[in-house]
């Protein structure tokens, strides 16, 4: 079984939603990136994104960007976010890790390859945001052989195709919770709710919500409505604004802490 | 040939739709509305008429003599986009999109740019249409190209300056791909060139098309043959697509299309996607794409800004991988000295894109024999690069890029 429907299988059974932290990997290297998602687990996350820093971040907000730029200042690549998973289950991570990347640095590694690595470094889901339906199909094939999920997005602006998007996700389906890129807001789109309750319609699987999302008010407020909600943005600046601290090897559990104290709020 | 593309908008294998989903429904809509007005007489005839009547076409197709005679070799013709409105190809598509926009019941517009000439384009286009308009420039274009920044400003555009990654014409492309996902249910994005995701590549093929069924007539009525070589020079590759697809056909016409060398090809700094690209998808499609061995996208360098982009169009890759078309780089030096020879010889100063398709032709046309005739696509006029070009021959430090 897919760790992650295991998750959501044992959240269900508690009456609880899922915590999706999304963090950029090698921002701002990559041991602390293990560092982090350790302490992330800690303060209560249920499984995590590894976002893949990419030049050209279409989908992501000035947030996102930076942290990528920061991160592809020393080189990192698509191979060294993929071992994170394993070193960060081998450092006691024991959560389903869900790799974000956008479509050309699993291109150019060759979709054969990318699989292998995924597989054998223990990636359980794959969120691809410039892959829609009518692109994925291969993609897709490959995926559910390997028993990797491919898990869609759907936007308020996806109207009809909601239905033919659920229909074929796995592991869970990411709603956007408005139009624009991922980043800290105050507002949500305005049929949020009546978007919500489409997808819940049509999905067999678990649907989570994310974009915009940084505070427990807003946990709470999606809480009721979606199995799982994705914290991206709000968690990557948190370790932006704690960069000093981590740069410093005596202050560097503080920079952590940091981290941590603002998970534990938002699942609280 | 297929007709290309196919309904997935695919060129073969190049092209398709690689956007977030928010903005799948935007681009489905557009191709509708396009199927819908691109068969209506109606759309047909305005966009006709101000192709007509304001930018001034048809543009003429020159008989270049005295650079014929200096070269020693093939007839050379030069295809006079330059004349246009705004100075340059660019309004073809503006036009035909600006319209599309107004029938589609949208009111504002955005559009990204990097020399200016497209947002120049797309500002009057507004201007004229009475729409909102917002140019998103990267910072230091903005900066390079003030007087073009001064100029959107005038017909009444704001020019948003982008600051994200190069601060160049590809992250002004992110910038307001980024922005119209977020205002996607009121507003038209006109792209610039035959990128992005379908229908973009073919719709702004289909726009300036006008380029090459123009020259087609002209050549004929003037020389009563098809020429042996279509030149053009290609960043995205909308006046190369312009001019070439309606001779794709023509197996006895040979389609050159130059892209910029910058320093060399042998150095990291040149936007040189076709002779150093390889497979890639980027800014919504799969074409060449200047890139690391990880897929991460290389900043790209030219003298000229509007070939300053590491992506080109995915027609343009089909046509590379059928051969149909062939793809050479041309340095910065070579432009410029194509540049200061087509302004002496024949009084025309052309912009620093279309002088790498003269520099590629003075290559070409003393290899031929006389009875070979050659056309350039002369894309556009050299006064917005007037300032730059002064700075690089006087030899300044504050070079531009």
């Amino acid at each position: 079984m897919n760790r992650i429907d295991q998750v959501f299988e044992e959240l269900r059974a508690s009456g609880s939603t899922a915590l999706i932290p999304f963090i950029t990997m090698g921002d701002p290297d990559i041991r602390t990136s293990v560092d982090i998602i350790k302490t992330l687990v800690q303060a209560g996350a249920d499984m995590i994104e590894l976002g893949v820093p990419y030049s050209d971040p279409l989908a992501d907000g000035p947030v996102i960007q930076r942290a990528s730029e920061r991160a592809l200042r020393h080189r990192i690549s698509i191979v060294d976010c993929i071992q994170v998973a394993e070193d960060a289950r081998n450092a006691g991570a024991d959560v389903p890790f869900i790799l974000f990347t956008y479509y050309n640095p699993v291109l150019q590694l060759g979709l054969e390859r990318f699989f292998e690595l995924i597989t054998s470094k223990g990636i359980s889901g794959l969120i691809i945001p410039d892959l829609p339906i009518e692109e994925d199909e291969e993609m897709r094939g490959l995926a559910e052989q390997a028993g990797i999920h491919l898990i869609p997005l759907v936007a308020p602006t996806s109207h009809d195709r909601v239905k033919r998007i659920a229909a074929k996700a796995r592991g869970f389906v990411y709603c956007v919770s408005s139009l624009g890129v991922t980043g800290v807001r105050s507002d949500f789109h305005a049929g949020i709710d009546e978007f919500l309750q489409s997808v819940r319609e049509a999905a067999s699987v678990p649907i989570a919500v994310g974009f915009g999302i940084s505070s427990r008010e807003q946990v709470e407020r999606f809480a009721e409505q979606a199995d799982g909600v994705i914290v991206g943005s709000a968690i990557v600046r948190k370790i932006e604004e704690a960069l000093p601290l981590l740069a410093e090897p005596d202050r560097r559990e503080e920079g952590l802490q940091y981290i941590h104290d603002y998970v534990r709020d938002l699942k609280a | 040939m297929n007709q290309v593309p196919d309904q997935q908008g695919r060129f073969g294998k190049f092209g398709g739709r690689y956007v977030p989903e928010t903005l799948m429904n935007a681009l489905l809509e557009l191709e509708e509305a396009y199927q819908h007005y691109s068969k209506d007489p109606d759309f047909i005839r305005e966009v006709r008429y101000l192709l007509n009547k304001y930018s001034g076409r048809p543009t003429s197709l020159y008989y270049a003599e005295r650079l014929t005679k200096h070269l020693g070799g093939a007839k050379i013709y030069l295809k006079r986009e330059d004349l246009n409105h705004t100075g340059a190809h660019k309004i073809n598509n503006t036009i035909g999109q600006g319209v599309l926009a107004k029938r589609m019941g949208k009111t504002k517009i955005i559009a990204e740019t990097g020399a200016g000439q497209h947002g120049v384009a797309s500002a009057t286009v507004a201007a004229l249409l009475g729409m909102e308009c917002k140019v998103f420039m990267g910072e230091e274009d903005t900066k390079r190209q003030q007087l073009n920044v001064f100029r959107m400003n005038l017909l009444g555009a704001e020019v948003v300056p982008v600051t994200s990654g190069t601060r160049t014409l590809k992250d002004a492309c992110n910038e307001t791909l980024r922005y119209w996902v977020s205002h996607v249910e009121d507003t038209y994005y006109i792209l610039g060139s035959v990128t992005g995701p379908h229908p973009y590549p073919m719709m702004v093929r289909d726009f300036q098309r006008v380029i090459g069924d123009e020259t087609r007539e002209q050549i004929v009525e003037a020389e009563g043959k098809l020429p042996d070589y279509v030149v053009a020079a290609v960043g995205g590759g909308s006046n190369a697509i312009g001019i070439f697809y309606p001779f794709v056909g023509d197996e006895s016409v040979r389609l050159l299309g130059v892209e910029a060398a910058g320093r060399g090809v042998e150095t990291l700094e040149h936007a040189a996607t076709m002779t150093k690209g390889k497979h890639g998808v980027f800014q919504g499609s799969l074409s060449y794409v200047l890139q690391d061995e990880y897929g991460q996208v290389q900043p790209a360098h030219s003298i000229s800004a509007g070939l300053d982009y590491p992506g080109i169009g995915p027609e343009h890759a089909y046509l590379k991988d059928t051969g149909r078309a062939e793809y050479v780089p041309i340095t910065d030096a070579e432009a410029l000295e194509a540049l200061q020879l087509l302004s002496r010889t024949e009084g025309i100063i052309p912009a620093l894109e279309s002088a790498h398709a003269v520099a590629q032709t003075m290559k070409l046309a003393p290899t031929l024999d006389s009875d070979k005739v050659i056309v350039i696509s002369l894309s556009g006029r050299g006064d917005k690069d007037v300032e730059s070009i002064m700075h690089y021959l006087g030899g300044e430090p504050g070079e531009s890029h």
